[in-house]
């Protein structure tokens, strides 16, 4: 209890003395607080991206494409092949209705707001009438549904921020077809918020792709349901060609590229930051050591002993890690938390709108990078602070 | 140049620090390095693509193809050198997730307008004489260990027949460095002879070479007045438009990348400022002696810029030459990232910042060492 004492007693001293270091303590500091701030935003990216994905798919609903696809722009599914698939057991039913809607989905491109002269990729779907039934989250926010043998659309409330001309009443020209929006939905926050949706046939008869769809999607009984529909498939002969998974599956691979892309990214330059960082962090605490030769000697003489020494200026240099790793944190979360933007999904091939995400892990995780930035470099600066020899530092200066 | 000897000194009059302080700059201009790198391959290529290319996409999006039929017509209009098309194949190798850019391309008219790929003669005719040949880059080549002749089966279930699609490789093309390396063509005219005969005579998108690039808004405005009112109406741009506008899409990475490499230089000019600022204050009593020695006030001031100099760009321009070598090892990420280059324009870009740093750390110090008074410095300690 003794050396704990001391310790508890040198590392009060150190930390009354930073002010008057203030300089060189700031250089550590604002070097930890720029790599945890690097590192959380860059990695909100990928985590509000993936959460996006995430949030749109279902355990409870099931995507049905063509085999070996990884997107549904690429799956094609005829008429013929689609009634047998229909039919198949572990879909929930109620009465005569049944939770299934085969979608056409193609893409058209639009000008965006953020850059009226170039245009981006929006999906539009074709859905049956009982697409709606198979996705409850779904409501409208806005006008009215559209109805089915029109081409009414409605637009969904990420797609009606995003670009030009989409509000209630307006004409979407695309090619030779005309639209016309006549409501705006929300999906709690998933992907589909960022598309729009109308009559299935009548975008089909619109891209003259008649009796040809792009997907199922369907509600399952229960959500162990699924084996049951998947085995069903796979010994139907004429349903061999299909794959079907579970929706939450779908979306989660569907954010895979993108978060690998930007996770590589976010570490490996918040990596080399940090290696800088510990470089500040030594040359702080090397300063801080010598500019108090005199008085660590002082102690020793007193008979402070040498690890009391060492721990105070370990100690004093995780708590300038932990300021600046604060700071850092909180910078990023105040700047970038819930910040909407939209990229483009290169899997889907189209916008997907998303908010950064600082999640409380992306915060612990920063606040241990500062925390290792301090200690690895308070190291050598404490062993050296142990070893001054008492006799020659006195007689210093 | 005298003085450089005693500059070399003063620079390594504390081991440890200057040690540390390189260190950071070094960092700090790797991260610079790599940072503008990134910026480069999300720019897929604006800096190089053509403002003599002209690109004809469906006006309702590039998914949408255009018939093969415009070929014929474009050509015919004056100002048009060449025309050539291309269309998304869509192939992956093995499974679904190994996706390659794979397109079927007409190869006498794709290499005429592409002079930046290089490939050897002998494969160029050979790929010519074989219609289930392709080309591939060098990078995808080795990303799968393909050699020349290998037969590459490539599932493409997007077409019917839905069984894999078979390949042999006629050639493997290399190029600059702005050349994407990791791109799969095979002949279009193997394409149309297998697919569903419904699909006969569609192409992706056409690429025009025009004679005069100052006539390019004005030919794209000919090319999409000319199939208006069509079932497939066009939108025509120059390539660099193109890219540009699929850039965007994207998102703004450029804006992303400056905000982090101007973090980084902040971050580590404020070590540099802070060492030279602590090695001056140490030294006032040296500095006081040169004064007496008869120094002048201007000689005081290049002694310690030059010094602050030496640190930052001696530790940047090793932190930017160890960036180069690291991106000549190839994108990380395993393809996603094709063009990894670092442009010389961003090399010259960061010794210009390596310079501004060394004069911005060194200036108040400098400044103050110039001032100094004989008297009071002498007086101190």
């Amino acid at each position: 209890m003794y050396w704990l004492r001391q310790t508890v007693a040198v590392l009060f001293l150190n930390l009354r003395t930073i002010p008057a270091r203030l300089g060189s303590s700031a250089v550590a500091i604002i070097g930890i607080a720029g790599v945890v701030i690097v590192f959380v935003s860059v990695l909100s990216i990928s985590a509000g991206f993936a959460a996006a994905m995430k949030g749109s798919g279902s355990t409870e609903r099931a995507i049905i494409m063509r085999s070996g696809v990884d997107t549904e722009l690429t799956s094609g599914i005829e008429g013929p092949e689609i009634r047998i698939i229909k039919e198949a057991p572990g879909i929930k039913r109620d009465g005569d209705t049944a939770f299934e809607s085969a979608d056409f989905y193609a893409i058209i491109e639009l000008p965006k707001k953020t850059s009226p002269e170039t245009t981006a990729n929006v999906p539009i779907r074709g859905i049956e009438p009982a697409g709606l039934k198979v996705r409850e989250e779904v409501s409208l926010v806005e006008g009215r549904m559209f109805r089915f043998g029109s081409n009414e659309v409605i637009v969904g409330r990420a797609t009606h921020n995003l670009f030009v001309g989409l509000n209630v009443g307006d004409t979407v020209i695309s090619g030779q077809n005309r639209w016309v929006v006549v409501g705006i939905f929300e999906a709690d926050g998933g992907v589909a918020e960022t598309e729009i949706w109308c009559d299935v046939q009548a975008l089909q008869s619109g891209y003259r792709r008649p009796n040809w769809f792009n997907s199922i999607l369907v509600t399952l009984e229960s959500p162990d349901s699924f084996e049951r529909l998947q085995e069903w498939l796979k010994a139907n002969p004429q349903t061999q060609t299909v794959d079907v998974r579970r929706e939450s599956e779908y979306y989660a691979g569907q954010s895979e590229q993108m978060t690998r892309l930007i996770n590589t990214l976010g570490f490996g330059i918040a990596t080399l930051m940090a290696i800088g960082a510990v470089f500040g962090a030594i040359l702080t605490m090397y300063t801080a050591v010598a500019s108090r030769a005199r008085e660590i000697a002082t102690l020793r003489a007193l008979g402070f002993n040498a690890v009391s020494v060492v721990v105070s200026v370990l100690a004093e240099s995780v708590i300038l890690g932990a300021i600046g790793g604060s700071i850092g944190a909180i910078a990023a979360y105040l700047a970038f938390d819930g910040f909407q933007t939209s990229t483009m999904n290169w899997q889907s091939f189209s916008q997907v709108a998303f908010a950064f995400k600082v999640t409380p892990a992306l915060f612990a995780t920063g606040l241990l990078y500062a925390l290792a930035i301090g200690f690895i470099g308070g190291l050598l600066p404490a062993i050296r602070a142990a070893r001054l020899p008492i006799s020659r530092a006195l007689r210093e200066l | 140049m005298r003085f450089l000897p005693l500059i070399w000194m003063n620079v390594w009059r504390r081991r440890i620090r200057t040690t540390f302080t390189l260190l950071s700059i070094f960092i700090a201009f790797l991260l610079f390095g790599i940072v503008m790198t990134v910026r480069t391959a999300f720019g897929f290529g604006v800096e190089i693509a053509g403002n003599d290319r002209l690109v004809l996409i469906n006006k309702v999006t590039l998914i949408l193809p255009l018939p093969i039929s415009y070929a014929q017509r474009i050509q015919q209009t004056p100002g048009v050198e060449m025309v050539t098309h291309q269309t998304w194949f869509g192939g992956a190798y093995q499974e679904a997730r190994n996706a390659i850019t794979s397109m079927a391309v007409v190869p006498e008219t794709f290499l005429d307008i592409y002079q930046e790929i290089k490939l050897p003669p002998e494969q160029m005719e050979a790929w010519k004489a074989d219609r289930q040949g392709v080309i591939v880059g060098k990078d995808l080549a080795k990303r799968f260990g393909w050699k020349l002749g290998d037969r590459i089966p490539l599932l493409a279930p997007s077409w019917q027949p839905r069984e894999p699609w078979e390949f042999t490789i006629d050639g493997i093309y290399d190029g600059g460095p702005t050349v994407d390396k990791t791109q799969f063509f095979l002949r279009y005219d193997y394409l149309d002879e297998n697919r569903p005969p419904a699909l006969n005579g569609i192409v992706g998108w056409y690429v025009v070479k025009i004679a005069d690039p100052g006539k390019a808004v004005e030919l794209g405005q000919t090319f999409d007045a000319m199939f208006a009112n069509s079932g497939f109406e066009t939108k025509t741009t120059t390539e660099k438009g193109f890219v540009e506008g699929f850039a965007k899409q994207v998102g703004d990475i450029g804006t992303i990348t400056v905000a982090i490499a101007s973090i980084v230089l902040f971050m580590f000019g404020l070590v540099a400022a802070s060492t030279m600022v602590q090695s001056v204050r140490e030294r006032t009593n040296e500095l006081a002696v040169l004064k007496t020695l008869g120094f002048a006030d201007s000689k005081i001031l290049l002694l310690v810029l030059t010094e602050s100099l030496i640190i930052t760009v001696g530790g940047g321009a090793l932190g930017l030459a160890a960036a180069w070598g690291i991106v000549q090892l190839g994108d990380p990420t395993g393809g996603l990232l094709p063009l990894f280059t670092l442009p010389p324009s961003n090399i010259v870009i960061g010794v210009g910042l390596m310079i501004l740093m060394g004069l911005v750390a060194g200036i108040m110090p400098a400044v103050g060492a110039m001032r100094l008074q004989i008297t009071e410095a002498l007086r101190k300690t």
